[in-house]
């Protein structure tokens, strides 16, 4: 086996008996990530130089016996995460020279770990968007077939997994920017409960509902990630101040007596039949494990889509008023009077799905219509959160697919945002009741394209889900599978 | 047709907290440009706002020194607008949910007591500067420095309560007061630490109904709110009774001119698209948390002045005088703990103390002569030991030299002089020596006592006991 191909945990153990050194690593997967970029683009910014540098580093760390499981480990962080001096651009023309001061928490706990960034992955504008083809750095595409979108809006951590061009990968998940893109690129993402990780340095998209999560080749990595970005950060007034598990722990292929839910709402007409046929098997396989079923339901599924789009739009509407071209980013070369210099350098900084958002998001906060749009919508948020509480009354985890479908092909939602708008549809709803879920490789389409499971668990309940999620990949191969390119 | 005014005064509190609001820069005024700043208060992508506890406690105490309600839930929302000195392109502030409500200022005055109600208080993040024309190392052009954004303030909303221009200053200069004594504001409305937009509007007398109003904005000292609102009351009534109509406008007042001119109408006003900001969670105060502030209030100027007077029996005037500024009045009341008579230590820092520092430009907390030491004077006073003329001088001294007062005393032998014997002699003496005034004095002509009297004290150099020179040259006049 190529050493790209390992898994945190694998390599680590390579590391620790010193059968390989971290450069060894790391230069085997930017010789990797070399040979495949032309046919995924799933970087923006790869940092060779310091990706060496920081090997070397952890090397010396391993030989001196001070050895993390995360020390040496090539990772990559989707482009939204601020990196100190390495350019961040969150996907977007209006921050293309923009090289932050500081480093987001998350990358920074990473980091004094000893993990080594090869680069900076790409994802869809300011993470608006469900297939990372809102990119202005153009599209990633998907390992397993080029012609498909790797999902969004972590298309690239989910790509850069699939295609071995890193270990693991931090993306992050407003709507279901971590589950989709795992689920069609066939790795495994969890997005944690609000609160449970840092958003200290990550650019926000829409605050209330943004989080930070791992995408991994599998559960054990998962576990390993979430573990080591998880926690109480000072500096982000929303992160919970609640001690952190050791999630490796929760990885026990055991879920005898489990009750799991599974919400009629999700289960619909029109839900692809290969996604269908995958559930299906999926839950015979928890059935033979000795997990329980329980039909439940959460009534207020139907409007989870539309309140998102009142409710993270209206944040993104202020969070990215920042971007004015005055003190970082873009700046129009005509800026004429101040006016002028917003409106141009807004204009040509931003792409269209993200002046649509802005669009929309200042509509619903506007005197005359916030009441009717972001109060209603912030109370059927409410409605949406009781439903799951109420569910998780009576179920430990909640059994849905990810995604109606398969990867779909590139162009074919772009010019109808509804559509491409309600492939978000299982995984808005988490996001609404800020509590986390975890997407697991369970099976293939007829044409090659791989379909994941999401168990949704309570909130600061990602132990359940991870022993779920881990006792099926046990379970299962599907996590082998490698995508030919 | 009579005209009533109708005012409400909006007063921003610059807090002297030493960090800012959301961030842990240093607040110090006149740091080089954006020297103080950093990710949160530049609005850098991912920077998010952490609340200064410092900032809310300040906000209870004021909430509590006017008598508001303190919400146990408050909520921060985002106000938003483009302008190049708002980083993060909104302003960190409350809107439906503010942290006081429900309070009020009783205003004294020719309409005798009055009661102002207050709205709401608020915290809020400051803005940046914009620097114009020459900016050092860049040559001409405009500048933006942010060493100011994210700097705390309170909003002090009044209820539309007030009738007049000397109603209203009189309320600024009551609110002024507080929060000066609270600590909690340097009150230099020079340098922005506190300022005022007021909201003016007429009607008709007796009509229920107010007028359109304006909002005044830009009046940084008591003057110039009385004459912004003096000037925009009788344009408003001059308008009206020429036939035309109030406009809702936001304008600006001018200082050089005394007058006020239209900033932005109503039809160009912001829609600030408010919405509670997600970055911060509801802020929750118990109600431990308010009676531990509540412990730490001051005693506030109203209250004081009426002590003074009920409890040590000073005059109102004495009263108000010591009152005025919290640092006086501790440095008396220090006095009178340490063993004043309160009139004596009154008399004393009103007169001398304040004399002083106003020659040599020093405020009370850089007095030398300590509450101890001014006790001690007055204690030599009371014994006899010097006279209050004597007692000047010392006082003198000890401002030079800080000393304690008997040493000065002793070194100088400025001991009062009481010895009959003593006094005897000297008057003796002068009486030898100014035979022809002895004789103008016996023959009726009263006046000339007085000149014996200075005589006495000047060759016992000042140390006679007054009251002993005057009963023994009388007698001795007399014959």
């Amino acid at each position: 086996m190529d050493l790209f191909e390992l898994t945190i945990h694998e390599l680590h153990e390579k590391l620790k008996k010193r059968e390989v050194s971290s450069v060894e690593a790391t230069k085997a997967t930017l010789a990797r990530i070399e040979a495949v970029e032309p046919k995924v683009n799933a970087f923006i910014t790869v940092t060779t130089d310091e990706a060496l540098k920081a090997a070397e580093e952890a090397d010396k760390r391993i030989a001196s016996g001070n050895i993390d499981i995360l020390t040496g480990i090539p990772v990559a962080l989707k482009d939204i995460f601020l990196t100190k001096g390495i350019r961040t651009t969150c996907a977007s023309k209006i921050l293309d020279n923009f090289v932050p001061p500081y480093d987001a928490t998350s990358w920074l706990k990473l980091k004094e770990r000893g993990a080594v960034l090869l680069g900076k992955l790409n994802q869809d504008e300011f993470a608006m968007g469900s297939s990372c083809e809102s990119s202005a750095f153009g599209p990633t595409k998907n390992p397993w077939n080029p012609d498909c979108i790797p999902g969004g809006s972590s298309g690239g951590s989910a790509a850069a997994i699939a295609a071995q061009e890193a270990v693991a990968t931090l993306g992050t998940d407003t709507g279901g920017s971590i589950r989709q893109p795992a689920s069609h690129c066939g790795c495994v993402g969890l997005k944690p409960t609000y609160g449970r990780v840092s958003r200290y340095g990550v650019i926000a998209y829409a605050s209330s509902l943004d989080q930070v999560g791992p995408m991994t080749r599998d559960v054990t990595d998962c576990a390993i990630m979430l573990g080591a970005v998880a926690g109480y950060d000072p500096l982000d007034s929303t992160s919970v101040n609640m001690p952190v598990p050791d999630y490796t722990k929760a990885l026990i292929p055991d879920v005898k007596g489990l009750k799991i839910g599974l919400p009629k709402e999700y289960y619909i007409e029109g839900l692809d039949p290969d996604v269908k046929k995958a559930l299906d098997l999926a839950i015979e396989t928890y059935r033979g494990l000795g997990a329980e079923f329980v039909d439940i339901s959460l009534p207020h599924t139907d409007y989870a889509v539309a309140t998102y789009y009142l409710i993270a739009t209206a944040e993104a509407s202020s969070n990215l008023a920042r971007y004015d071209g005055v003190r970082f980013g873009h700046r129009t070369s005509e800026p004429g009077n101040l006016i002028e210099t917003y409106s141009r350098s807004r204009d040509e900084g931003f792409g269209a799905e993200v002046k649509r958002r802005i669009m929309l998001g200042t509509y619903a906060l506007s005197s005359g219509y916030y009441d009717a749009y972001y109060i209603k919508a912030q109370k059927v948020r409410t409605l949406i959160m009781n439903d799951f509480l109420k569910a998780f009354e009576t179920v430990d985890a909640i059994l849905t697919p990810v995604a109606p479908t398969p990867a779909f092909r590139i162009g074919e939602k772009s010019s109808d945002p509804l559509q491409m708008y309600l492939s978000d549809i299982f995984t808005i709803p988490v996001n609404m009741a800020g509590t986390c879920g975890i997407s697991v490789p369970a099976g293939m389409s007829a044409s090659g394209l791989p379909i994941g499971l999401q168990l949704i668990g309570k909130p600061f309940g990602e132990e359940t889900i991870i022993r779920a999620a881990y006792a099926f990949e046990q379970a299962t191969e599907w996590h082998k599978r490698k995508a030919a390119l | 047709m009579k005209f009533q005014p109708v005012i409400g005064l909006e007063v921003h509190v610059q807090l002297l907290t030493n960090t800012k609001i959301f961030c842990g820069c240093s607040t110090k005024f006149g740091a080089s440009p954006n020297s103080q700043t950093c990710p949160v208060c530049l609005g850098m992508p991912g920077a998010l706002p952490v609340l200064n506890r410092k900032v809310v406690e300040y906000a209870i105490l004021a909430g509590l020194a006017t008598n508001c309600a303190i919400a146990p839930r408050s909520v921060f929302a985002r106000k938003n607008y483009f302008y190049p000195d708002l980083p993060k392109g909104y302003q960190i502030s409350q809107f439906e949910l503010p942290i006081c409500i429900g309070g009020h200022l009783d205003i004294e005055g020719e309409w005798g007591t009055k009661r102002i109600g207050i709205t709401r208080i608020h915290m809020e993040e400051d803005a940046g500067k914009l620097v114009h024309s020459d900016i050092p190392g860049m040559g001409s052009g405009s500048g933006v420095d942010l060493n100011r954004a994210c700097t705390p303030l309170l909003e002090v909303v009044s209820e539309p309560d007030i009738r007049s221009a000397d109603e209203a200053v009189a309320y600024l200069k009551k609110l002024h007061q507080i929060v000066v004594y609270l600590g909690i504001c340097d009150g230099n409305m020079e340098e922005g630490s506190f300022r005022c937009d007021a909201n003016v509007s007429v009607m008709p007398v007796g009509a229920d109904k107010f007028g359109t109003r304006a909002e005044i904005k830009n009046v940084n000292s008591f003057k110039f709110v009385k004459q912004a609102i003096e000037y925009e009351i009788e344009r408003q009534i001059e308008l009206i009774e020429d036939g035309g109509k109030v406009v809702q406008e936001t304008r600006l007042f001018n200082p050089d001119s005394g007058a006020t001119r239209s900033m932005r109408g109503k039809e160009e006003a912001h829609d600030y698209r408010y919405f509670p900001d997600p970055d911060l969670v509801p802020l929750v105060i118990s109600t431990d948390w308010v009676e531990e502030v509540q412990g730490s209030l001051p005693e506030l100027p109203e209250a004081k002045f009426k002590r003074y007077q009920e409890e040590l029996g000073l005059p109102a005037y004495d009263a108000e005088v010591l009152t005025a500024d919290r640092q006086l009045a501790e440095y008396f009341e220090a006095c009178v703990t340490a063993g004043s008579p309160a009139k004596a230590a009154a008399n004393w820092v009103m007169g001398e103390i304040t004399r002083k520092l106003n020659e040599e430009g020093k405020a009370i907390a850089a007095c030398p002569v300590t509450p101890q030491l001014l006790t001690a004077l007055l204690a030599l006073i009371e014994k006899g030991t010097i006279s209050g003329k004597i007692a000047k001088t010392v006082f003198d001294e000890m401002w030079a030299t800080g000393k304690e007062p008997a040493a000065i005393v002793e070194e100088k032998g400025l001991v009062q002089v009481s010895d009959t014997g003593e006094i005897e002699k000297i008057i003796d003496e002068i009486m030898a020596a100014n035979m022809g005034q002895v004789e103008e004095f016996r023959g009726g002509k009263e006046k000339v006592f007085g000149f014996f009297v200075g005589q006495v004290m000047r060759a016992s150099k000042g140390k006679a006991n007054p009251a002993v020179v005057n009963e023994m040259l009388l007698k001795k006049l007399k014959g």
